[in-house]
């Protein structure tokens, strides 16, 4: 599988970070965001996402957007797993802040403390937040 | 030390281009290298030749060019953002590119830091 990969990227591998801090309506952010997530997977970089403030919204279960006439895109972060991109981290304090656990998010989480999402950001060698 | 450049903001709402455009200057000042500046989000509308703000404001559309033309600094717009809000080649200012985001990416990999001007 890995192999397979290389033949579409042989450049050096950086761990990227996306850090979505906005909701994924009212703004266009998480949804482009999420094209640069796709990009870099495709350019095989090392890829973790954070949701923190209101960003945790964009991975929450059930999403309706029938009534507002913007695609519901929620689907996308489920098939993230397909592009190897499996490194999803949510900010503790956020999700508690919002009324809201993991069992409410339709992917699988690390949950850290802001503490612990600091540490994972100096480890980076790119931080992207929108 | 080489920079990459993301601009998340259009002009003039936000500070972010200006921040941008002060900090790609003192780089350059310093002699640091800025490996690209890329445009994304509502970051696309700094691209356009039709900006045209009063005379006394600054006019960052020109400031851009300006510095492309100047240090050859190279300013990529995404083009999915950019067709989105009515950018394209028949538009776009002096020194500016349409171009995918596999620029943003590749910025990343290839400078030393990549500095986000966003909200």
């Amino acid at each position: 599988m890995a192999e397979e990969f290389d033949d579409e990227f042989d450049g050096p591998v950086k761990r990227f970070l996306f850090v979505n801090r906005k909701a994924p309506y009212g703004t266009v952010y998480a949804l482009e965001s999420l094209e640069v997530v796709l990009i870099s997977a495709a350019f095989d970089q090392d890829v973790s996402l954070v949701f923190m403030d209101d960003g945790v919204f964009q991975i929450v279960k059930d999403q309706n957007t029938d009534g507002i006439n913007i695609k519901n895109f929620s689907r996308t972060y489920r098939a993230l797993e397909g592009y190897d991109v499996e490194k999803l981290y949510v900010e503790k304090e956020s999700l508690e802040a919002r009324g809201l656990s993991e069992d409410d998010l339709l992917v699988p989480v690390e949950v850290l403390d802001s503490k612990a999402l600091s540490e994972l950001m100096n480890a980076q060698d790119v931080v992207i937040s929108a | 030390m080489k920079f990459g450049i993301l601009v998340n903001e259009g002009p003039f709402t936000h500070q972010a281009s200006d921040s941008a455009l002060q900090f790609v200057t003192a780089a350059l000042k310093k002699g640091h290298e800025i490996v690209r500046v890329f445009f994304y989000h509502d970051g696309v509308n700094n691209s356009t030749k039709f900006s045209d703000p009063p005379s006394d404001d600054r006019n960052i559309v020109k400031l851009w060019s300006a510095l492309a033309e100047e240090h050859g600094v190279e300013l990529i717009v995404c083009v999915a953002a950019a067709m989105r809000r009515g950018i394209n080649d028949e538009v776009l200012a002096p020194g500016f590119q349409i171009s995918g985001l596999g620029q943003l990416v590749e910025a990343g990999i290839n400078a030393d830091r990549l500095v986000v001007f966003g909200d």
